[in-house]
């Protein structure tokens, strides 16, 4: 009866064997219990549950994506400082954590990374932005992008999960067979990074199908696709992407599920199974992941570069297509991420080739950004020095690519820190920094306050050298021959270069730290730093052209657009914030449980796997699909905005911005700044 | 910044349904209507990758029988060719349901060829059944070795498909009683019409190479 109702959950699945996981483990019980109490001191149920929870609108999806973001980042980035301190004192040493549970340190590390902080990040980022550039009013299903969102905190759950009940996966992030399956993996740790995934991933395809029909069919009357912000632009391409990446993903996750659950042998050592199947499956998502990762940020800085450059973006078409084509090349390249894995010279010398030709279109468009600088009206905004921080940072770790991509040098570095230090190369400077100045970037777009400059600065700075610190040494033991993954180590030469690495890990831990004070002063000081006039960085696109933040149903009426920066064209031909001549009534999806449910549902799914608690796998997907099913009754899924009420949240943003004073380019980053800057002549 | 008039977007094409709304909300209707059924093209081409790596799984194991029994010893190529017929015809009475739905606009004509359908899928899956019990029975269980894994999954994912297709088509049977056949339930029914059609595909893909070139070799 025990068994049926807990499965294998049992009293040694709680966290005691070692100190550092009790620890860890209580943070996690102590920072959900603090969550909740908060939330019931501050009375603040009522309103998580109808204005966020149970919310379809795009603004507030793509925030909550962001906080789960951030949420997973502070655990994902307090692992790496664990990880750096252990290898600091690692050398003849075993240091202060076993293998076992230094191997689950970079397993959950990297999935968490991956799966958990950037692709939320960057899907919430979308969310929240490329409605507004696109002038639409919502994405083309609300409730399925509220759905996707459960599914990826469903995953996140289970990794936090996994903290407090359970030890988790040893088999790295990518999770290669045979070495997962049970009879080298017997736990329940498997089981949590399959299924933490495939929740994800199924939340990831939905996204990519719902952006995709977004842009296809949702712009503004006017633009074309060729006068899309370049940030739509990437949008579209990493949609495709995710339609056609991820599956690839749920399915070699589902065949290693098979192989586990029900004794198949898709994988296998034995009876005929072939793990480089796996292998092949996993990077055929893995490296169009790569550019869904990268192209966001691309998106950013195109967007960034041109506005605080105060100029046209150089190369628009040039830039387009340079991002198609990278998307499509990201589809031939994954087999580079196992050059060493035994096929034929001449596979190899192919996938090496088409891996450099992804180097022409990145270069391509390097120079596109730098020209867009040249002889601009440069502003050093936050977004600003990241974008110059990631144009040179970037260029090494393209460099380094271009390296790897060689077979004959991937032999030599192959599973060795070399590799670490470029993939933390590109994934730093260019995804990390790309989704930190969208974060200061649209901020005050989303909230109505400017984030605090200084703090700014001093996370910028934090991160910079803190990165510098701790990937460079990484190439150069990498050079020396230092195995990834390492929990000891014997060679006298790689220590001090330990210590360094282990510095950076601290700058970044101080980073961290410093976004939790820098959002702790804004929020505190927000009324010096209001822009509630709506363009405070003197914007080109439409976001720009509404109040921050943004009323629900965006715009009063929907822009006619003719141009690229059809906000920036507006302002210089002194049309912007014209108010409509006539108000109308504004249909809205109205706020849904179903995403939540599905969340609940999604997520007890998958712990119910995990452990094995057949009953509660029944009934959760009953609940799940059930909650769609009666979802499909439902005909009562709009809510209108009346004219009159629209008439007087614009009417009152019209008359604030007429009030507002312009700021000078020069004072964009003090108090002065209230959402209006003057045009520099 | 120059404004758009609601509701005066770009003109839809392609898409008829048979209905009584005034021309505004018909308008409205068909533009909600292009959205979904383009969303659901392309889910299907998502779908389509799910099934083109189980394809190439399977393709790759074709010699993985790890000493087990192999597809001749297994395959009940009759029953194939029958589930295959089943299939076919119900992808034709789906064809004529919509038909009468879009053009006809009646309610008793459209809801009979779906019965029909639903009837065939059934009687698909129940052959199927038989084939996983018959092969199950001679040894073939999805333990046995990296094929008998690869055709399972394959031919498997394929029959939960349908499956859900039946399903999917008692539920439009439900809305059509609460709704009749409103613009929603009809954009619904040519989403599932969609997806049938698109099982009939993939099953074509299923006979030829797993059942056909298995018996052959």
């Amino acid at each position: 009866m025990i068994h049926f109702l807990f499965g294998e959950l049992g009293y040694n699945a709680l966290p005691f064997y070692s100190a550092i996981a009790t620890v860890a483990a209580s943070v996690v019980v102590l920072g959900a219990v603090v969550v909740v109490g908060s939330i019931t001191w501050l009375r603040g149920w009522r309103a998580l549950w109808s204005e966020w929870l149970t919310s379809v609108d795009h603004k507030r999806i793509g925030i909550m994506y962001v906080v789960v973001s951030f949420v997973m980042l502070a655990r994902a980035v307090i692992e790496a400082c664990v990880m750096r301190s252990q290898q600091a004192v690692a050398y003849d040493s075993p240091g202060f954590i076993p293998p076992e549970h230094f191997a689950q340190l970079f397993t959950t590390h990297g999935t968490i990374m991956i799966f958990f902080m950037a692709m939320p990040f960057l899907i919430g980022i979308y969310n929240f932005a490329m409605p507004l550039q696109l002038g639409a009013r919502d994405v083309s299903f609300p409730v399925m992008n509220s759905i996707s969102l459960g599914l990826t905190s469903a995953g996140a759950v289970l990794m936090m999960i996994s903290l407090c009940l359970g030890k988790f996966s040893t088999g790295g992030w990518t999770g290669y067979p045979p070495y997962t399956e049970l009879s080298f993996s017997p736990g329940v740790g498997v089981d949590y990074w399959i299924w933490a995934l495939t929740l994800s991933s199924l939340g990831n395809t939905m996204t990519g199908i719902n952006f995709a029909v977004t842009i296809y069919k949702k712009r503004a009357p006017g633009m074309t696709l060729f006068r899309m912000p370049l940030f739509c632009w990437t949008a579209l391409c990493i949609s495709i992407l995710m339609i056609f990446a991820m599956p690839p993903l749920t399915v070699a996750t589902l065949m290693l599920a098979m192989d586990r659950y029900l004794d198949m042998h898709f994988f296998t050592n034995a009876l005929g199974g072939n793990m480089m199947n796996y292998v092949n499956m996993f990077w055929l998502f893995g490296h169009p992941e790569v550019y869904i990762l990268i192209l966001p940020a691309f998106g950013v800085y195109s967007e960034t570069i041109a506005t605080f450059s105060n100029k046209r973006l150089y190369g628009y078409t040039s830039l387009v297509w340079a991002t198609v084509s990278i998307a499509v090349l990201s589809f031939t390249v994954w087999l580079h991420h196992f050059f060493t894995m035994g096929q034929d010279g001449s596979v190899n010398a192919v996938f090496g080739i088409a891996t450099m030709l992804i180097a022409i279109p990145t270069g391509v468009k390097v120079y596109d950004w730098l020209l867009t600088m040249f002889r601009g009206r440069i502003r050093l905004s936050v977004p600003m020095l990241y974008a110059s921080a990631f144009m040179i940072l970037f260029v090494v770790g393209g460099a380094t690519g271009v390296m790897l991509a060689n077979p004959g040098f991937d032999y030599q570095v192959h599973n060795t820190l070399f590799l670490v230090a470029h993939f933390h190369n590109m994934l730093i400077p260019g995804l990390l920094f790309g989704m930190l100045s969208a974060y200061h970037y649209w901020f005050p777009k989303a909230f109505g306050f400017r984030l605090n400059e200084v703090w700014g600065r001093i996370i910028f700075a934090c991160w910079t050298g803190g990165f510098l610190l701790a990937f460079m040494p990484l190439y150069i033991v990498g050079a020396l021959g230092m195995p990834r993954r390492s929990q000891e180590f014997f060679e006298a030469v790689y220590q001090p270069y330990m210590y360094v690495a282990l510095a950076g890990a601290a700058l970044v831990f101080c980073a961290l730290a410093s976004m939790a004070i820098q959002l702790w002063t804004s929020i505190r000081n927000r009324d010096s730093l209001r822009v509630f006039a709506g363009d405070p960085w003197n914007g080109r696109t439409l976001e720009w052209s509404i109040a921050a933040p943004p009323p629900e149903y965006n715009f009063a009426r929907i822009p006619k657009v003719d141009s690229v920066d059809a906000f920036y064209q507006a302002k210089q031909q002194r049309t912007a914030w014209r108010a409509p001549d006539e108000y109308f009534d504004i249909p809205l999806p109205a706020n849904s449980p179903v995403g939540f449910l599905c969340c609940v549902s999604g997520g007890a799914f998958g712990f119910a796997l995990t452990w094995h608690i057949w009953w509660a796998v029944v009934v959760s997907a009953l609940v799940f699909f059930g909650s769609i099913v009666l979802r499909s009754f439902n005909r009562d899924t709009m809510r209108i905005v009346p004219s009159g009420e629209v008439q007087e949240t614009e009417e009152n943003w019209l008359l604030a911005l007429s009030e507002t004073p312009p700021v000078a380019n020069e004072a964009m980053f003090t108090t002065a700044n209230r959402g209006l800057v003057r045009e520099p002549v | 910044m120059a404004y758009t008039v609601e509701g005066k977007g770009p003109s839809h094409i392609g898409i008829r349904m048979s209905n009584d709304a005034p021309p505004s909300h018909k308008e409205e209707a068909r533009a909600q209507a292009e959205e979904a059924l383009f969303g659901f093209w392309v889910f299907l081409m998502s779908d389509l990758i799910i099934f083109s790596m189980l394809f190439a799984t399977y393709a790759t194991m074709t010699h993985a029988l790890a000493g087990g029994p192999g597809p001749k010893q297994l395959f009940d190529i009759h029953s194939a060719a029958l589930e295959t017929i089943a299939l076919l015809l119900s992808s034709f009475t789906c064809g004529l349901a919509t038909l009468y739905m879009r053009y006809d606009g009646s309610v008793k004509k459209t809801l009979l060829w779906f019965v029909v359908t639903l009837l065939l899928g059934a009687v698909f899956l129940s052959l199927e059944l038989h084939d996983f019990i018959a092969m199950a029975a001679k040894g073939g269980v999805p333990s046995r070795s990296g094929w008998l894994s690869a055709s399972w999954a394959l031919i498997g994912t394929h029959g939960l498909h349908v499956t859900t297709g039946c399903i999917w088509l008692l539920i439009m049977f439900a809305q059509v009683a609460k709704f009749g056949l409103d613009p929603l339930v009809q954009t619904r029914f040519m989403r599932l019409a969609l997806f049938w059609h698109f099982l009939d595909v993939v099953w074509i893909g299923i006979f030829s190479i797993v059942y056909l070139l298995g018996v052959i070799s």
